[in-house]
C-alpha cells in the first residue's frame, strides 16, 4: 500500500483532517504541471491553487466508496490540466505566449564548457533547463501534456490515459512524437553550436 | 531509444518545480481548514481580522501575532497563517458595514458556534448605526424572553465584534454596559463615532425614561430610535414603563419595537 492508498483511505474517512495531506502531497507536482503547460509562474500559482480548491469541493461531495476508488495522481492531473487549458486560452486570444525563445537573457543558448565550475557552472545549469522549459513550452499543447505528465510529473502510461481521457495507444504516440519534436530541437541546436565554433 | 533520447528524457525530469511557500495556506483557507489574519484600521485604532473561503471568522484587538494565533486555535479550532492585506472585497463590506449600510453582505464563517449564539450575533445584526437596544430585547426578539444574561454570555463572545454590533446592546437598566474588545470606553467611543451619545442616554436612562412619546404622532419609541430622535422637545413624551405609555394611548414604533423585552424593562 502506497502513500497514495493511504491518503484515499484517510480522504474518505475524514475528508478535513486528511486534506492537508493531499495538499502537501500534491502541491508540488500540480504546480509543476501548470507551470509546464502555462510557462508564467504566478498564473501556475493560480492554476494549482484552484485545482487543490476543486478537487477539495469534488471530494467533499463523493461518499466514500467513490474516494476509495479514486486515483489521485491521474484526478488531480486532470483537474489541473483542464484549468490550463482554459486558462491557456485566454491568454491566447489575449496575446503571444507567455514564453518564447526571444525572451531568454542573450547567451542563455551558448554551451557549457567543460572547465566551468562554482557560480559559473550553477549559471549554466540554471540555463539549460530554461532552454528546455523553453523547448517544452513551444510544443503544440496536446503533445506537450502528454510529454509533461509522462516525463517530468513521471505518470505511468495506464495513468496518463485516465488522466487525459484517451486510450493507452494515443497517449503513447503524443509522448513519442512530443519527444521526435524535442530531439529535432536538440539536433538543430547542436548543428548551429557546431557552426558557430567552428 | 537514441542516446538523445535518454538525454532529452533526462533533462525533462529536471523541470519539477517547487510551489511557492503561500499557496498551501491559501488552499486551505479558500476551503476553510485554516485562517489567514492581517490588520485594518477602525475606528478603535488598528485591530487584527482573520477570514477564510467561508468568510470573516474573527475580530480581535491588535496584538503580537503569536498571541492572536494561539488564541485563534484555542476559540476556532484551526490555525492562523498571517497574510499581507484583507482582500479588498472584504475590507470594502466592512468599511460600508461600519459605515451603517445594513444591506452590506459580509460573509461570516461561525462553524461550531450554537444556533443560539448565531440567533443572537444574526439578530445584533438588525440593529441599525446610532441606536442601542437592551440585551432583554434581543433575547425577546428571538423568542427566547427569558434567556437575557445567556444573550449577554453569547455577545461578550462574539467572534466578530464591530462587523456583528454587540456594541449596539446595553443593559437593560439603560446603561451602556461591558464590552468584549478592549472594555467599556472602547464601547462608548464606537458609539460615539456612530453618531450617538452614549452620556446623553445614561443620563436619560438615570432619570427613569426608558421610552420617548410624540404627541404628534402618538408613537412610543425606545429613546436612540432613530424616529425618536426626530422628536421635537416640545412634542417629547418621557414614559418610565411602556405600559404607561400604552395607557397613555400611544402605539410601539415599528421600527425599534420597544415592546420586545419591555415586561422586563419594567420588572
Amino acid at each position: 500500500m502506497d502513500a497514495d492508498d493511504r491518503l484515499r483511505i484517510a480522504l474518505a474517512t475524514d475528508l478535513d483532517a486528511a486534506f492537508e495531506r493531499l495538499v502537501d502531497g500534491h502541491a508540488d507536482r500540480l504546480f509543476t504541471i501548470a507551470l509546464r503547460m502555462l510557462g508564467d509562474r504566478s498564473d501556475a500559482e493560480e492554476a494549482a491553487q484552484d485545482a487543490l480548491v476543486r478537487a477539495y469541493r469534488a471530494l467533499a461531495g463523493y461518499d466514500a466508496a467513490r474516494i476509495r476508488e479514486l486515483r489521485l495522481r491521474p484526478w488531480l492531473a486532470t483537474i489541473v490540466l483542464n484549468l490550463c487549458r482554459t486558462r491557456g486560452g485566454r491568454k491566447a486570444r489575449r496575446g503571444p505566449a507567455p514564453i518564447s525563445v526571444d525572451a531568454l537573457p542573450p547567451g542563455s543558448n551558448e554551451p557549457a564548457s567543460a572547465e566551468s565550475a562554482g557560480p559559473v557552472a550553477v549559471a549554466e545549469r540554471h540555463a539549460e533547463r530554461d532552454r528546455w522549459a523553453v523547448w517544452l513550452a513551444d510544443l503544440p499543447p496536446a503533445y506537450r501534456a502528454a510529454v509533461v505528465l509522462r516525463h517530468v510529473d513521471g505518470l505511468s502510461y495506464p495513468e496518463m490515459a485516465v488522466a487525459l481521457g484517451r486510450p493507452e495507444g494515443t497517449v503513447k504516440a503524443q509522448v513519442h512524437r512530443g519527444i521526435r519534436l524535442l530531439r529535432t530541437r536538440l539536433e538543430a541546436d547542436a548543428r548551429l553550436v557546431q557552426e558557430m565554433t567552428a | 531509444m537514441t542516446t538523445h533520447d535518454a538525454t532529452i528524457e533526462r533533462e525533462l525530469a529536471t523541470l519539477t518545480e517547487t510551489a511557492p511557500d503561500r499557496l498551501r495556506p491559501a488552499v486551505l483557507a479558500e476551503v476553510g481548514l485554516v485562517d489567514l489574519f492581517a490588520r485594518v484600521d477602525s475606528p478603535l485604532g488598528p485591530l487584527v481580522v482573520a477570514w477564510n473561503g467561508l468568510g470573516v471568522t474573527r475580530v480581535d484587538a491588535d496584538q503580537a501575532d503569536e498571541a492572536f494565533q494561539a488564541r485563534h486555535l484555542a476559540t476556532t479550532g484551526r490555525r492562523a497563517y498571517r497574510a499581507d492585506v484583507v482582500p479588498t472585497r472584504l475590507t470594502r463590506a466592512i468599511e460600508r458595514r461600519l459605515g451603517g449600510d445594513r444591506r452590506a453582505t459580509i460573509e461570516l464563517d461561525l462553524r461550531g458556534r450554537s444556533a443560539f449564539e448565531q440567533d443572537v450575533w444574526r439578530k445584533a445584526l438588525e440593529i441599525p448605526r446610532g441606536e442601542v437596544r437592551p440585551y432583554g430585547w434581543i433575547a425577546a426578539e428571538i423568542g427566547r424572553p427569558r434567556a437575557v444574561r445567556a444573550v449577554g454570555t453569547a455577545l461578550g463572545h462574539n467572534p466578530v465584534p464591530l462587523i456583528v454590533p454587540c456594541h449596539r446592546v446595553v443593559r437593560t437598566d439603560g446603561s451602556i454596559g461591558q464590552y468584549s474588545l478592549g472594555g467599556p470606553a472602547n464601547k462608548r467611543t464606537i458609539l460615539r463615532s456612530e453618531g450617538l451619545d452614549p452620556d446623553g442616554l445614561e443620563a436619560m436612562a438615570a432619570r427613569g425614561v426608558r421610552y420617548l412619546g410624540s404627541d404628534t404622532t402618538g408613537v412610543v419609541c425606545l429613546p436612540s430610535c432613530h424616529h425618536a430622535k426626530r422628536i421635537t422637545p416640545a412634542h417629547r413624551v418621557p414614559f418610565r414603563t411602556l405600559r404607561a405609555a400604552t395607557v397613555a394611548g400611544f402605539r410601539a414604533c415599528r421600527s425599534c419595537r420597544p415592546a420586545s423585552g419591555a415586561a422586563l424593562a419594567a420588572a
